[in-house]
C-alpha cells in the first residue's frame, strides 16, 4: 500500500430541494497521495464541486453529507467538531475557488485578508506576518509585492486576483489544495500562466496534493497525473492521465473525448453523446449513463456497476468490463 | 485594407469599422480634461462571403462581440462602413432598416437569457414571421413546426415554455427563430461557450448542417479556438479592438504569423497525452481607454523592438489571403516551450 494522504470512503452527498433530493454524491471512494495531482472531471452537475466541499465540510443546508468517511491525514474529517475543522481548513487544506472577485473581500485590502489567514492559524506577530505575505505575494509574481499589499481587489485584474488567491492558498504549506476550476473564468493567455503558477509552486513551496476540479479535460491532462471521471454523482473512471486519454474504457470518456474539438487533429468529425445529462432527482435506474450508451444491454437498466479495478490497475464502473 | 481574395462574391464587407464608447468623467475633466474613450473596436476590416463561416476569435476585451453588435445595428459606430449584398448598411433609414433586419440574425451565448420565459416556443419562433408578415395562421403554425424540426426538435414542442427546456435545447430554440427570416447572415456570439462538451458538440454539429441547408453566412465570434477551427472557412484573430490577423483556418492554425496568435495557440491545453510547459506570454490585456501606442500587443510581444511602441504596423497581406499586422512577421519566433515526446 502506498502512502495515502487523503481517503474518502463511500461517500454520500444530498441537496434537499422542492423537487425531491438531490443525490450529489453517490457513493464516491477515491483516494489522494501526498504530492499527487489528481483530476476530478465532469460536466455541470456531475458532482464534482460537491465532493470538493463535501471533503471540506462546506456543505450547507439545503445540502447534507449523508454518509461515509473522508480520512485526511489518518482521522475522519466528517467526526471532527466544526472548531476542529477550521484548524485544519485554510491551513492543511485550502480550496482555490473559480470566481477571484467573489473569494476576496472587497472592502480589506488583499494583504491584510491574506495576513489574518496567516495569523489565525499561527501565533507570528502582525510585523512579521506581513513580511511573509509580502513573500508569498512575489512568488506568485505579483508586481512590487510591498506596495501592492494595502490595496484593494477591485484595483487587480482577474488574473492578479487569482494569484493573491493563490498566495492564499500555499502561505501555510497545505498538504492538500482542492482548486475547483481555478482558471475557468480567466482568459487563455492568462489561464497559462496561472496553470504553470500552480504547477511551479506545488512542487518548490511544499509538496503539496491538488485536487483539481475542472470541466476542461485539455487543463486536466496538462496538468494531473491521475484523472477521475464522474457521471451523474458516481465516479465512472479512474486511470493515469495517459491511459484516459489514449484508452478511455468507460463509454462516458470515450464519447466525452470525442466531444472535445481538437487543435492537433485535421479533418475532425466530432461524435457527440445523445440526449442529455441524466435527471438528479429521477435518475435513470441501473447504470445512470446507460439511456445515452451505444452498448447498453439489459443489465445495464437493472443494475448499478461498481467502481472495480482491473488487472491492469484502471479502474472503472461498466457492466462491459464485468468478468463473468 | 482588408484582405481582396473573396471580395468578389463577399455577402459582407466591414471597412475601418469603428467603435469608441464614451468613459464617464468627472465634472472637472468633462469641462477641462481630455476626453476619454473606450477603444472597442478600431478600423476592423474583413469580408464573408456567401455560404462562408467566418470565425471572430480574441480574449475578453479584444472587441469581438462589440464588431457582432455593430454589424447587427445594435450598436451605432463610430464611423466605419459595412456593406451587406452591395447595400450600404449603415445608410439605410428606419424603415428600410426593419425591413432588410431580417437579413442579419442573430443567436448569443446564455439560453437562459435570450428567451423569453413567458412565451412559448410557438410565439418565441413565430414572432419574427408575424412582425414581418412573412406568415399568418395554419401556414405560420406550419413553419414554426418546419423550423423546429430543422433544428433537431419536436412539433410538439412548440407548445411548451423556455423553462422546459435543457441549455442545449434552448439554443436550438434561439436557432430556430434566427432561422425563421431565412437570413443571409447569422451572427453567433458565443453559441456553444455556455453549454457543456458533449451538447456543445450536438450544437457544432447541428449548425453546420443548418449552414449548408439554408446557405447561409456565418459570422462566429468565440473565444474558444478549438471550437473556431472546428467550425469555420477563415478567421481573423482580433486583439485589444483591432483585427491583427486573418486567414484560412487550416492556415491560421499551421503557420500563425502574429505573435499574438501564436501565444494564443501555445496557451490552449489540450487534451493529449503530450506534456508541455505552457508557454505563457507575461502581462494580461492592456487598458481599452489608453492602448499601447504603436502595436497594441508590444508590451507582451516576445519579438518587440524599439519600432513597435512606436509605429502602429500595417495590416498587410503577407501571403495570398494571408493578412497580419506586425512589423517583424519574417522573424522566426524564439523558441516555444512545446516539449514533444
Amino acid at each position: 500500500m502506498t502512502d495515502v494522504l487523503l481517503e474518502v470512503d463511500d461517500l454520500v452527498t444530498h441537496f434537499h430541494t422542492k423537487r425531491g433530493v438531490v443525490q450529489a454524491v453517490d457513493h464516491v471512494s477515491l483516494t489522494v497521495a501526498p504530492g499527487e495531482t489528481v483530476g476530478l472531471v465532469g460536466e455541470s452537475g456531475c458532482g464534482k464541486s460537491a465532493m470538493g466541499q463535501s471533503i471540506m465540510r462546506l456543505i450547507e443546508s439545503p445540502g447534507q453529507i449523508v454518509g461515509g468517511r473522508v480520512l485526511f491525514e489518518g482521522s475522519d474529517l466528517l467526526g471532527k467538531t466544526p472548531e476542529e475543522v477550521r484548524q485544519i481548513r485554510g491551513s492543511r487544506i485550502t480550496m482555490i475557488f473559480q470566481d477571484p472577485t467573489t473569494t476576496l473581500n472587497p472592502v480589506f485590502p488583499i494583504g491584510e485578508q491574506i495576513a489574518e489567514v496567516f495569523r489565525y492559524h499561527t501565533d507570528v506577530g502582525p510585523r512579521e506576518a506581513k513580511e511573509r505575505v509580502i513573500d508569498m505575494l512575489a512568488q506568485v509574481g505579483i508586481p512590487r509585492p510591498a506596495e501592492r499589499y494595502a490595496d484593494y481587489p477591485h484595483e487587480f485584474s482577474g488574473g492578479m486576483q487569482q494569484r493573491v488567491i493563490i498566495a492564499c492558498a500555499l502561505i501555510l504549506h497545505p498538504a492538500l489544495i482542492i482548486a475547483d476550476e481555478p482558471t475557468t473564468a480567466l482568459d487563455v493567455t492568462v489561464q497559462a500562466q496561472i496553470l504553470s503558477l500552480l504547477n511551479e509552486l506545488q512542487a518548490s513551496v511544499s509538496n503539496t496534493a491538488v485536487i483539481l476540479i475542472s470541466h476542461d479535460l485539455g487543463v486536466v491532462a496538462q496538468m494531473c497525473e491521475r484523472v477521475c471521471v464522474m457521471y451523474a454523482g458516481n465516479l465512472i473512471e479512474v486511470a493515469s492521465t495517459d491511459r484516459i486519454l489514449d484508452g478511455p474504457k468507460h463509454p462516458y470518456t470515450v464519447g466525452l473525448i470525442q466531444s472535445i474539438p481538437r487543435l492537433d487533429m485535421d479533418r475532425q468529425q466530432l461524435a457527440p453523446i445523445p440526449g442529455s445529462v441524466a435527471d438528479p432527482i429521477h435518475p435513470p435506474s441501473g447504470c445512470k449513463f446507460h439511456p445515452r450508451c451505444p452498448h447498453a444491454f439489459a443489465r445495464c437498466s437493472a443494475e448499478r456497476p461498481v467502481l472495480r479495478r482491473l488487472p491492469d490497475g484502471h479502474q472503472v464502473a461498466c457492466h462491459l468490463f464485468d468478468d463473468r | 485594407m482588408s484582405d481582396r481574395s473573396r471580395q468578389g462574391n463577399a455577402t459582407l464587407a466591414v471597412r475601418n469599422l469603428t467603435k469608441h464608447f464614451p468613459v464617464r468623467q468627472d465634472l472637472f475633466n468633462t469641462l477641462f480634461g481630455d476626453k476619454q474613450v473606450v477603444h472597442a473596436v478600431d478600423n476592423v476590416s474583413f469580408n464573408i462571403g456567401r455560404e462562408e463561416t467566418f470565425g471572430l476569435v480574441g480574449e475578453s476585451g479584444s472587441g469581438k462581440s462589440t464588431t457582432g453588435r455593430l454589424i447587427a445595428r445594435l450598436t451605432e459606430p463610430t464611423s466605419g462602413g459595412v456593406t451587406l449584398d452591395g447595400v450600404d448598411w449603415f445608410a439605410l433609414d428606419r424603415r428600410e432598416l426593419r425591413r432588410r433586419r431580417r437579413d442579419v440574425q442573430m443567436i448569443f451565448q446564455n439560453p437562459f437569457a435570450s428567451l423569453d420565459p413567458r412565451w412559448t416556443v410557438q410565439s418565441i419562433v413565430a414572432e419574427p414571421l408575424a412582425t414581418h408578415g412573412v406568415a399568418t395562421g395554419a401556414e405560420l403554425r406550419r413553419r414554426v413546426a418546419e423550423l423546429l424540426v430543422a433544428v433537431g426538435l419536436e412539433p410538439s414542442h412548440a407548445q411548451r415554455f423556455p423553462h422546459q427546456f435543457s441549455g442545449g435545447q434552448r439554443q436550438r430554440i434561439g436557432l430556430a427563430r434566427a432561422l425563421a427570416l431565412s437570413p443571409k447572415l447569422l451572427i453567433a456570439d458565443e453559441p456553444v461557450s455556455a453549454l457543456d462538451v458533449s451538447v456543445q458538440a450536438q450544437i457544432l454539429n447541428m449548425m453546420q448542417e443548418i449552414q449548408q441547408r439554408y446557405r447561409l453566412s456565418v459570422l462566429f465570434i468565440s473565444h474558444d479556438l478549438s471550437v473556431v477551427k472546428y467550425i469555420c472557412d477563415r478567421v481573423a484573430v482580433m486583439y485589444l479592438g483591432e483585427v491583427v490577423e486573418v486567414t484560412e483556418t487550416d492556415t491560421l492554425f499551421r503557420a500563425p504569423l502574429h505573435p499574438y496568435t501564436q501565444a494564443l495557440l501555445a496557451a490552449i491545453p489540450e487534451p493529449t497525452t503530450k506534456r508541455r510547459t505552457f508557454a505563457a506570454i507575461d502581462g494580461e490585456i492592456p487598458s481599452p481607454i489608453h492602448p499601447p501606442s504603436g502595436c497594441r500587443f508590444h508590451p507582451r510581444c516576445p519579438r518587440a523592438q524599439a519600432l513597435c511602441s512606436q509605429k502602429a504596423p500595417a495590416f498587410e497581406e503577407h501571403a495570398p489571403g494571408h493578412w497580419a499586422a506586425c512589423h517583424f512577421v519574417e522573424t522566426p519566433a524564439p523558441a516555444r516551450g512545446r516539449r514533444g515526446e
